[in-house]
């Protein structure tokens, strides 16, 4: 991170320190949403930000953590202007802290321009809609919730769940045809997960040959977890430097959102703000949103920005205010069960709550392939029938089940097993939706109700051949 | 005093204390800061003003000046609103877009851009309708404008205003050339109106017709009247905004007012580039010439989304007054509720139920109440309608949160969204036994559909709620324990909720069913029913019945071309009763 203009005025005045809050008294000249130098009483220099001015307080939330601050003789340099971040090409290769520094040995990048990392609000007139199919080889993801560029895309995750493992498979996988390599570059946003994670990225970006085209930002487990409100925004800086000035299609890795909202809510709770549900600020939608909405593509440019984002649902569950909030701002999202990880489906995507958004502007006859809305809702059809089924033979036993409902049953076990179930080798979309009409077999046309009798005729038996 | 300056005492995002602002009145807008950002005075406390500002605060500090304008915030109205976007305050966001302003150039949204609502320079053909020595009142009709091919633009007298014409204009005007000379006083087609204000109206009339969507699951069971309200919850990912969408494309409106309020930037970036592809059914015209999008997205500052849903509104009133049928669409409500919370929070407000301010059941109120059939201002006998149709966005998709239990006592519709359905890819996800619609609308759906219309639809939703009441026993008991008869209302319940109830808003022949298609469809599913009942007592067996080759003919009803459904239904129908026949 570089600074925007040469902090003048030092105070020496810190009433309080409180949780990573620093209340500053008798300031005047205190800007809203600057950035500040908090000098800490061994002379170390730890960057902070201004939450709120009062007549002549200032309350700073100091990213380092406050550890090691006091009263008497901290003293804080205002006038650091908003928060920036130098961006150039030099960028990509290159590994940087959660607040921009660089750690892989190497100066600072040469920075061609400074930018605000808040970012600014994208202009609905000038944005242009997504559609263009990103194939990821996962039949779960790109048969029936199909991504495309300029997405923005959580994997709902837990503890112990192949999250991660999923995101580096599309990153590797994704980086469509051969003449787009150039453009495609990964900027990676590490927040608050362990060094063993972080390693894995890192190990997976070498293997795909894509490190040299990945920008990282890593606040790790261990590193001061108020920065980490700082980290996605440094991430999406740089993305949108790359995307919109250079041109290239970005993917944006953040892992994991679920951190950086317990920091948010670490912030909120020391300011004694009114908490949301679970302790939560009531602003944390308009503040996810406020990252989320950093994704897309812009008319009459050629970059892209799609953001993949990996949380952990607290407790598996879904109704928890981190998955909630960001499933209502994201344009679907993909979910990963216990359940089936259990069983040993790999990857193991839930799809019935899984869902994509942009599904219908990116697949079709031209992109992907004419039968693909009808052969997903029908698989979608008959694998909930199937579920259904499973559970109503929990509770009154399989020998309920009339001849129909037992194919119904065995279809959800196919489906699993066969077209979720994929470790390793990619499926090209034709091999995905082949499969589904191989899956179909053991129904009749008529059973067929979501595919209208011409796409039948048309796509039935010759996956067969 | 206009003018007198104060100075800004505290920053806390979105709001701001300002003190020593003379004169200043509730809701007055201001201007804060070297960069003029607008902002709106919220409370009145003493010398202090609290102050919710439309733009990021960033920047600002003690001692900030604050420029009192004396007016409230205003919404321009006239010609040259149809076809655009704007953001909750009223700014043309196409034209933000052209002028070059923004981080990278014009695509980002800069601070403390000024841009009229209004395109000052476009010229429009106005043609007068009175002349002068006419004696006018506000709310007649000094004129008119073709704004778009969809719609004939009506130039009022404006509330308040009245008198002798002593002057009309005619030819190719701007929205600021005076149109007429009342008692001396020149009169625009520009006109301005206090965004939070309803306007006024002759009175008000019963609802008594529905507004038709062409979705079957909404005008077959739960339909809502023309300047009726209706709310529609649902977790997210369930098809709030689909819905609106379909209703915004196919709903049988003069206008439509879509207000994305606090969603998604690429949800209106959708919308602006299919709807004008889009033809409307029932003008042939382009969707776009009928539609105004007001665009304030999640990221967008929050004080600006609050104001969103009172900038859609008074346009909406705007186009009521001038004899339309105005559909509004606020997608979501919760947003704004939490604009309203995060604005109260700031302020240290007690909080009432999950955070939100004690005020927000009369605010919403405020809102829905402004939905009408009316008859409107001026001397012709003109009647224009605002149906409200808002989303909702519970938390946790639980409907015991305050927006969506408050939002029910108000609405006369209610649509429940679904997440088991909506998982299983069941569209509409609206639940049909959970919904409802206080409106009586089924006389006019006899007169004008088939005099047997609530007829059926009552059928329906008494075989869905016995069909409901079925599963509960079968989910304990398995399905061996039901008689035919019973198995019979499975079979049943099942075409309507898959074959008739189910309809994608993707699928180009069905994403729009006019009344008598889906009164047809209902047709042949009773018949069904009737004849194998009979079918049954007669001692048929059910599974015979069920593997009939014509019930397959039920499921493709959905692709039948509008105009052939009367014929297919009744094709449809003699070959399930000659296969019935046989059966026996
Ligand atoms: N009528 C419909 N026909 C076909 N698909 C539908 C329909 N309604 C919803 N869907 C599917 O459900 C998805 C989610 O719908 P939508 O975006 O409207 O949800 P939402 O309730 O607005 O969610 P959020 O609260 O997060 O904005 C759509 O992308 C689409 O795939
Ligand atoms: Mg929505």
């Amino acid at each position: 991170m570089s600074e925007r203009a040469l902090h003048t005025v030092e105070y020496r005045t810190v009433g309080a320190v409180s949780g990573p809050l620093l209340f500053l008294e008798g300031v005047s000249g205190a800007h809203f949403d600057e950035t500040v130098d908090v000098v800490a009483p061994d002379g170390e220099i730890r960057r902070g930000q201004v939450l709120e001015v009062d007549r002549n307080r200032a309350v700073i939330e100091v990213f380092a953590g406050t550890r090691g601050l006091d009263v008497a003789s901290t003293s804080v340099r205002l006038g650091g202007g908003s928060a920036a971040l130098g961006v150039g090409p030099g960028m990509l290769g290159r590994m940087f802290d959660g607040s921009g520094e660089p750690v892989d040995g190497g100066p600072p990048p040469f920075p061609e321009a400074l930018r605000d990392v808040s970012g600014l609000p994208l202009n609905p007139a000038a944005r242009d809609h997504p559609s263009e199919f990103i194939e990821t080889g996962v039949s779960a993801i790109d048969g029936l919730n199909t991504l495309v560029r300029g997405q923005k895309l959580p994997i709902f995750s837990g503890f112990g769940l192949p999250g991660a493992e999923l995101a580096a498979r599309i990153a590797a996988d994704a980086r469509v045809t051969a003449a787009e390599t150039e453009r495609f570059v990964v900027v990676f946003a590490a927040l608050g997960i362990t060094h063993r994670e972080a390693a894995f990225f890192r190990r997976s970006m070498e293997d795909s040959g894509s490190l040299q085209r990945t920008v990282m930002f890593l606040n790790l487990a261990d590193d001061p977890t108020i920065e980490r409100l700082l980290t996605p925004r440094l991430a999406l800086t740089a993305a949108e430097y790359l995307a919109f000035e250079r041109g290239m299609h970005v993917l944006v890795i953040l892992t994991d959102m679920t951190n950086y909202c317990e920091a948010l809510r670490e912030v909120s709770t020391a300011r004694e703000e009114i908490p949301g549900r679970r302790g939560y600020p009531g602003y944390m939608y308009t503040d996810l949103a406020t990252i989320y909405e950093r994704a897309g593509r812009i008319r009459d440019r050629n970059g892209s920005i799609t953001q993949l984002i990996i949380l952990s649902m607290p407790d598996d569950d879904i109704t928890h205010p981190i998955p909630d909030l960001t499933g209502y701002i994201t344009e679907g999202q993909i979910v990963l069960s216990r359940e089936l990880h259990l069983k040993g489906i790999d990857p193991p995507i839930d799809v019935l709550p899984s869902l994509s958004r942009l599904m219908s502007s990116g697949i079709g006859a031209g992109r992907t392939r004419g039968d693909h809305r009808r052969v997903a809702d029908q698989l979608y059809a008959l694998y909930a029938t199937g579920r259904d089924l499973r559970r109503l033979v929990s509770i009154i036993g399989e020998s309920a089940l009339s001849e129909d409902d037992r194919r119904f049953l065995s279809f959800a076990e196919e489906f699993e097993r066969r077209f979720v179930h994929q470790p390793g080798q990619a499926r090209p979309i034709a091999a995905t939706l082949d499969l589904a009409w191989e899956l179909f077999g053991p129904f009749s046309d008529g059973e067929l109700k979501r595919i209208d009798p011409d796409t039948i005729a048309r796509y039935r038996g010759a996956a067969a051949v | 005093m206009n003018g007198a300056e104060g100075r800004v005492m505290r920053v806390a995002g979105p709001v701001v204390v300002a003190t020593g602002i003379s004169g200043a009145r509730l809701y007055d807008l201001v201007r804060v800061g070297a960069l003029g950002l607008v902002g709106e005075i919220i409370k009145l406390d003493g010398d202090e003003a609290v102050i919710q500002v439309y733009e990021s605060t960033a920047g600002l500090e003690v001692g900030s000046v604050v420029h009192h304008t004396g007016a409230p915030l205003l919404v321009e109205l006239g010609p040259g609103l149809l076809g655009k976007v704007f953001d909750g305050t009223g700014r043309p966001l196409q034209a933000l877009a052209a002028s070059g302003r923004g981080r990278y150039g014009e695509p980002f949204l800069g601070r403390g851009a000024e841009v009229p609502t209004l395109d000052r320079a476009r010229r429009w053909e106005f043609h007068p309708s009175i002349e002068v020595g006419a004696v006018v009142g506000a709310g007649d009709v000094l004129g008119w404008v073709e704004e778009t091919p969809a719609l004939r633009h009506l130039v009022l007298v404006p509330p308040g205003a009245g008198g002798r014409v002593d002057g009309i204009g005619t030819g190719e005007l701007t929205v600021t050339d005076p149109v007429a000379l009342i008692d001396g006083v020149p009169i625009a087609m520009l006109q301005q109106w206090p965004v939070r204000t309803p306007r006024p109206v002759r009175r008000r009339l019963d609802p008594d017709e529905p507004l038709v969507t062409g979705q079957r699951v909404v005008d077959t069971l739960f339909p809502v009247a023309k300047g009726g309200s209706a709310t529609i919850p649902g977790g997210f990912g369930t098809g709030k905004t689909v819905h609106e969408q379909s209703l915004a494309k196919w709903a049988d409106a003069d206008v439509v007012v879509y207000i994305g309020c606090g969603e998604r930037g690429n949800e209106l970036t959708e919308v602006l580039g299919e709807f004008p592809r889009l033809a409307d059914p029932r003008t042939g015209a382009s969707l776009a010439d009928r539609t105004i999008l007001i665009a304030n997205t999640s990221n967008m500052p929050v004080a600006a989304r609050e104001a969103s849903i009172y900038t859609g509104m008074t346009i909406a009133e705007y186009f009521r007054d001038q004899g339309c049928a105005v559909a509004l669409l606020a997608d979501s409500t919760s947003r704004w509720g939490e604009a309203l919370r995060e604005v109260s929070g700031r302020l240290e407000e007690m909080p009432g139920e999950e955070g939100y301010p004690a005020y927000l059941p009369s605010r919403l109120a405020e809102f829905y109440e402004r939905a009408g059939s009316v008859r409107c201002l001026g001397g012709s006998d003109r009647r224009g309608s605002v149906t409200v149709v808002g989303a909702v966005s519970p938390p946790g998709a639980d409907f015991s949160e305050p927006v969506t239990q408050y939002s029910l006592r108000l609405a006369g519709t209610f649509w429940a969204l679904d997440t088991d359905l909506a998982r299983r890819r069941h569209f509409p996800a609206i639940h049909w036994t959970r919904s409802y619609t206080l409106y009586k609308l089924g006389p006019w759906f006899d007169e004008h559909v088939a005099d047997d219309w609530e007829d059926h639809r009552r059928w329906a939703l008494e075989l869905l709620q016995e069909e409901e009441r079925l599963q509960s026993i079968v989910q304990l008991l398995g399905a061996d324990v039901l008689a035919p008869a019973e198995q019979l209302v499975f079979f049943v319940g099942r075409m309507i909720r898959e074959d008739l109830l189910q309809q994608s808003a993707y699928d180009e022949v069905d994403a729009f069913c006019p009344l008598s298609k889906q009164y047809w469809m209902l047709h042949v599913i009773r018949r069904t029913h009737d004849e194998a009942l009979r079918a049954l007592q007669e001692g048929a067996d059910p599974e015979t019945i069920r593997s009939l080759p014509a019930i397959a003919g039920v499921a493709r009803m959905r692709s039948w071309p509008p105009e052939d459904a009367e014929s297919g239904a009744r094709e449809l129908e003699s070959r399930i009763v000659a296969e019935l026949e046989q059966a026996l």
